[in-house]
């Protein structure tokens, strides 16, 4: 005979069992021992079927309370004993934190000054309609110099140190090409105004000394159409500079030159408070009116179609604008000065997000 | 071009500051470069009157003077054997900087004797290497003493240097440079000196011919000469010496000292013979191959046909237009001289200059073309000048040929200044402008005509003039206009290849890699050494045998840069470039490539050493996964590529590859570099290298911004593992390929995750690992088919690739 206090007795013990487990394994124990084929409890629920059908109803549910207690009981304690095992596992898994990573490769790899300024150049000529467009770097004489104006014995050779070849069996000479001039004469050439494009890409010059070195880069803006003038022209550079120095306003002071391949022709000066350092005049580009002579030499009508030129050197402008000291390091592949210099892999320039920001 | 404010002012008449000059001139394109003021740093030195010298009591060389320096008497102790009782000099007080010793004086006694200042010698003003003595003054400076010396002798002239464009021959004088600055109002331009009594009663005794053959008769067309018997060639005056002093040259002798004043008052270069060293008659022709003279320079030099020489009967005297003979030259004997006032062809004397090497201020003038207009006056002012240093009788003017036609006269519209530069500027103020830079403007209203100067060869058409009125008017004064927007919104403007550049400069940057820039040409042997080395891509005048030769490919100059980093200590490092490179000298011989370089441990994912784990080195499967992953961010599927064993022979040649599409496209080439390589260039290996031929790969395909629907298969896909033994010769490429082809629409993957090779397979064999993937699409699969195609897999390879499924 088993009484509600004989339950009740083996709900305690349990339940103190229960506690008592100090580990998964024990727990499982105590619940074979009371739940298992042979466990007390199951033993009670075996009884059942042989008790008078008066007395099973009330002690059919006092055991099954009993079971559902001992089992919640041992629910909790398997979570608590779980939440112990757990914990004491991470406390052996303590790591030092303060151990280095590896530098990821977007920490390593870096882009080249000249390469991040004629990505800033192209982002802000593009939002003004300018297409780029490229050329060789071996050009002829004829594009080089005499489409440009410059025949042969013109003093104004002299002052472009030409890298030459040998003479071809012809006596004809190719050439290094000594600025980014020869692109406008390709594109006129190939394309009916209008005209607007720039020209980026390697130069070279016979020179070699503390501010030149022998190969470095131009851009070159060309513009033609029917109506482009001098005014477009200003209007275009202050535009450029503008927004290629970050800043609200620039002060330019535009003075009268020479070149055989624009008239009117001009050379800008930059004041230089827009790279913060007021006071002074840096020269930064040369340009002018494309020549009557150049756009006839490319089988255009120059009473009808008028433009513009520019071109400014893109090492220069990079310099100027990161404040890099000498022309000769942007050639040198110096590791220590690339990794100083140089743009991390996503500093890609945009109007919407800045160019240098 | 130099000149001073003073001989400026001798044609300008001007009150403007020397500050205004220079922004004027600049703005108007004659570039000031300087302005120097020789009188500064003469500043605090004065003209002095030593009362009295007398020996130093301690010292037999020196003397102490008592000095008057205006403002009361000081003690001087001097050194100098010539200071003496009564004479002038100049005197600087304690405290001021001497140039030539840059020192500064402070009072110390000299051998017991107190100096309160010193005498100066010319070495020490920097006037001249003098140092025999200090300055001794003429008598008549007695009545300037206690001024300031520089002021004195006028010294304090500041002196201007232009950059001058080559378009602008009338600027190699002063009065054209005055003639600029009339007309941008700064000043009036003063009338031409009045040159009279110059012409002779007797006929010129040296005949002057000009002997040209038909098509060359442009080389010389005009030789006018003078012949002045009875000169006394000496110095020249001082103010011509000064002046020449101050502009940099080295006065020689009255006579040559006019022909360079002359050249540089008027951008009129000239020529003095000393007539009897001549003999026969005086002519222009071309020269002969293989004549020689010696050159006022000092040198030996040869003509040849091309060139335009002087000579007499004898002999070549020099270069026409370019330099002078010294044998025919004036010195301070010559008694009688011919005076030449010749034109030069532009071309044909920029042709002898380049060929010949040759600087001269003669050369710099006719290459650039003197004033036609301007012989015989230039003879006559030539004449004036000589007549005055030297004295002398002048012969008749003796004048070969005519002067070349300069009479250009352009219609012009004054429209076109508005047209061209945008600016609306008044008719009267355009037409003053083009008047007071010499033009004739004749008509009225619209068109009118416009006859250029004799001194202007570089106007030629109406954009000439507007420029003249601009630049006159101010470049600064043209107002800005916007250009005109095409589109509210910028399209975009890049071509493929020009994006493609682009990203693969982020791409390979994200990859670790540093970018660099490396010069086109390099040595011929190292370009000899990746393909290149031609005569054609040879440069003619390269700056050094190491930038000779227009590189072949940009692993050279990469190498190279390599090994300096590592000079410096930098081992594990990972560079590149994108750029040119040429096959031949044609421009569709330039190609694109992106190249990079991995050294040491300079891996994309780990490099170096780290606690985690150190990197190995660098080996051809990082040139490998830099060159996939830069395809991919290109649009270009690798796995689409075949791969192929001929690398160039500057690759290892079992440690490189290709990716190729079809027989003739190349896009790629990766490898480790070969050891011989390596070091030739005298860097450490081992290197892995690779280029890519951005222009070489195929256009993307343009499609619709919007992407195919999605295909995401529900079902779980399956991985069964196959490990197969293989000759070692057997690539994983033809297992893989056989593998994945046993059913194409049920495998969608093939990964390789196991290489091994060991004695326990025998000799020669390897065995690989894979694991395929099946991508159920509309049931679960059954294991009767998941048998199926694992023995489809099996019985493919071993097809293929003679492989056995290992047991």
């Amino acid at each position: 005979m088993t009484s509600n206090a004989d339950i009740s007795a083996l709900e305690n013990a349990l339940v103190s069992e229960i506690g008592a487990a100090d580990d998964l394994a024990g727990l499982e124990r105590v619940r074979i021992a009371a739940l298992g084929k042979k466990g007390s409890i199951s033993d009670l629920m075996a009884r059942l079927g042989s008790m008078p059908p008066e007395e099973r109803r009330a002690f059919g549910q006092a055991v099954n309370g009993l079971k559902q207690r001992v089992g919640d009981a041992m629910e909790a304690r398997k979570a608590e004993l779980e939440r112990r095992q757990l914990s004491q596992r991470l406390a052996t898994e303590t790591a030092d934190v303060t151990l280095p990573v590896r530098p990821g490769p977007l920490q390593e790899g870096r882009i080249h000054p000249v390469s991040q300024v004629w990505d800033e150049v192209v982002e802000i000529f593009a939002d003004m309609g300018f297409a780029v467009a490229e050329g060789p770097d071996i050009e002829t004489d004829d594009l080089n110099f005499s489409k440009l104006n410059i025949p042969p014995e013109h003093p104004a050779r002299q002052e472009h140190d030409t890298f030459y070849f040998a003479p071809k069996p012809d006596g004809s000479r190719l050439l290094l090409r000594t600025h980014t001039s020869p692109v406008q004469i390709r594109t006129m050439l190939r394309q009916k105004p209008p005209i607007r494009i720039i020209a980026p890409g390697r130069v070279y010059r016979c020179d070699s000394d503390q501010t030149h070195t022998p190969m470095f880069h131009q851009i070159e803006a060309l513009v033609i159409d029917e109506t482009t003038h001098l005014g477009h022209l200003k209007w275009c550079i202050e535009e450029f500079c503008k927004a290629f120095f970050e800043v609200d306003e620039v002060r330019m002071r535009f003075r009268a030159s020479h070149f055989p391949f624009t008239e009117p022709s001009m050379e800008v000066d930059l004041d230089a408070a827009a790279i913060g350092k007021p006071g002074q005049w840096l020269e930064i580009l040369g340009s002018g009116m494309v020549h009557p002579n150049v756009i006839r030499n490319c089988g255009l009508d120059p009473e009808k179609y008028q433009g513009f030129a520019f071109g400014m050197g893109l090492d220069r402008i990079a310099m100027l604008k990161y404040g890099i000291p000498d022309l000769r390091d942007m050639f040198s592949g110096d590791l220590r000065w690339l990794r100083h210099y140089g743009f991390l892999p996503l500093d890609v320039p945009t109007l919407a997000g800045g160019l240098s920001s | 071009m130099k000149f001073t404010l003073s001989w400026l002012k001798d044609h300008l008449e001007t009150s403007a500051s020397v500050e205004e000059l220079a922004r004027t001139l600049s703005a108007i394109g004659l570039e000031v470069e300087s302005v120097t003021n020789p009188g500064e740093k003469l500043a605090p030195f004065i003209v002095a009157r030593v009362v009295e010298a007398k020996q130093h009591p301690n010292a037999d060389r020196l003397r102490v003077c008592q000095v008057e320096t205006g403002s009361g008497v000081v003690e001087v102790v001097c050194g100098a054997p010539n200071a003496r009782s009564g004479m002038i000099g100049v005197f600087a007080p304690i405290g001021s900087h001497i140039p030539g010793t840059g020192i500064t004086l402070d009072k110390r006694p000299v051998r017991g004797v107190v100096s309160n200042g010193m005498l100066l010698s010319e070495r020490e003003l920097e006037l001249s290497d003098s140092h025999e003595g200090i300055i001794e003054l003429p008598d008549d400076y007695a009545k300037k003493v206690g001024q300031p010396f520089a002021e004195v002798m006028g010294l304090a002239d500041p002196v201007f240097d232009v950059k001058l464009t080559p378009n602008r021959p009338d600027c190699t004088g002063v009065r054209g440079i005055a003639r600029d600055l009339a007309a941008a109002h700064l000043g009036k331009l003063k009338p031409e000196r009045k040159v009279s009594g110059v012409e002779g009663t007797y006929a010129c005794p040296v005949d002057i011919k000009l002997d040209f053959p038909k098509e060359a008769r442009d080389a010389c067309p005009c030789f006018a000469g003078r012949y002045v018997k009875g000169v006394k060639n000496g110095p020249s005056p001082a103010w011509v010496q000064q002046r020449l002093k101050a502009v940099g040259l080295r006065p020689i002798n009255a006579l040559v000292d006019v022909t360079n004043y002359i050249s540089l008052d008027r951008g009129r270069p000239l020529h003095v013979y000393d007539a009897d060293k001549l003999k026969g008659a005086i002519r222009a022709r071309l020269g002969k191959k293989g004549e020689t003279f010696k050159g006022l320079d000092g040198k030996t030099h040869e003509a040849d046909e091309t060139m335009c020489v002087i000579a007499d009967d004898r002999a070549v005297l020099g270069f026409g237009g370019i330099l002078g003979g010294e044998d025919t030259g004036c010195t301070e004997a010559t008694r009688n001289v011919l005076i030449e006032c010749a034109y030069f062809d532009p071309l044909r004397t920029a042709a002898t200059g380049r060929k010949t090497g040759i600087q001269s201020d003669a050369r710099y003038r006719f290459e650039r073309g003197v004033d036609p207009a301007f012989i015989r006056p230039g003879l006559d002012l030539a004449t004036a000048m000589i007549l005055e240093f030297t004295g002398g009788a002048p012969s008749k003017a003796k004048v070969a040929g005519a002067p070349p036609e300069a009479k250009t006269t352009l219609s012009f519209s004054f429209a076109m200044v508005e047209k061209l530069a945008g600016i609306r500027l008044k008719e009267p103020q355009m037409r003053s402008t083009l008047e007071a830079l010499g033009f004739q403007v004749s008509g009225k209203g619209g068109e009118v005509k416009v006859a250029v100067p004799s001194w202007r060869p570089d106007i030629h058409g109406r954009a000439d003039l507007v420029e003249e009125i601009v630049r006159i008017a101010g470049l600064d004064t043209v107002p800005s206009a916007p250009m005109p927007r095409e589109r509210g919104v910028a399209r975009a403007v890049l071509t493929q290849t020009q994006r493609r550049v682009q990203r693969a400069r982020r791409a390979l940057a994200a990859r670790g890699l540093v970018e660099t820039i490396t010069w086109s040409f390099i040595s011929r042997a190292a370009a000899g050494a990746f393909g290149g080395g031609g005569d054609a891509l040879e440069l003619a005048n390269p700056i050094s045998a190491d930038m000779s030769s227009m590189r072949p490919s940009l692993l050279p100059g990469l190498l190279a840069a390599l090994q300096r980093n590592r000079n410096r200590g930098f081992a594990d490092l990972a560079l590149f470039e994108i750029g040119q490179a040429y096959r031949g000298d044609r421009p569709e011989d330039q190609f694109l490539a992106a190249t990079g370089v991995r050294a040491g441990t300079a891996a994309a994912s780990v490099s170096g050493r780290h606690w985690s784990g150190n990197a190995g080195m660098v080996s051809l499967f990082d040139a490998k996964a830099d060159v996939v992953t830069l395809l991919a961010a290109l649009g270009i599927d690798a796995a689409k590529a075949q791969t192929t064993r001929d690398a160039p022979a500057y690759f290892h040649p079992g440690r490189s590859a290709c990716l190729r599409l079809g027989p003739k496209i190349l896009l790629a080439q990766f490898g480790e570099i070969h050891p011989e390589t390596l070091r030739d260039l005298d860097v450490a290996g081992p290197v892995a290298a690779f280029e890519l031929f951005i222009d070489a790969l195929p256009p993307e395909k343009k499609k619709s911004a919007a992407r195919p629907m999605l295909e995401a298969a529900d079902l779980m896909p399956v991985r069964r593992d196959f490990a197969f033994v293989l000759d070692a010769s057997v690539p994983a490429g033809d297992v893989i390929k056989a593998a994945a082809g046993a059913d194409k629409a049920l495998i969608t993957q093939v990964n390789v995750f196991d290489l091994f090779e060991g004695k326990s397979l025998g000799e020669g064999k390897k065995s690989l690992a894979l694991e395929v993937t099946l991508q159920p699409r509309d049931k679960t699969l059954t294991d009767e088919q998941i048998e199926a195609v694992s023995a489809k897999i099996v019985a493919e390879v071993k097809r293929a690739t003679g492989g056995e499924i290992r047991a």
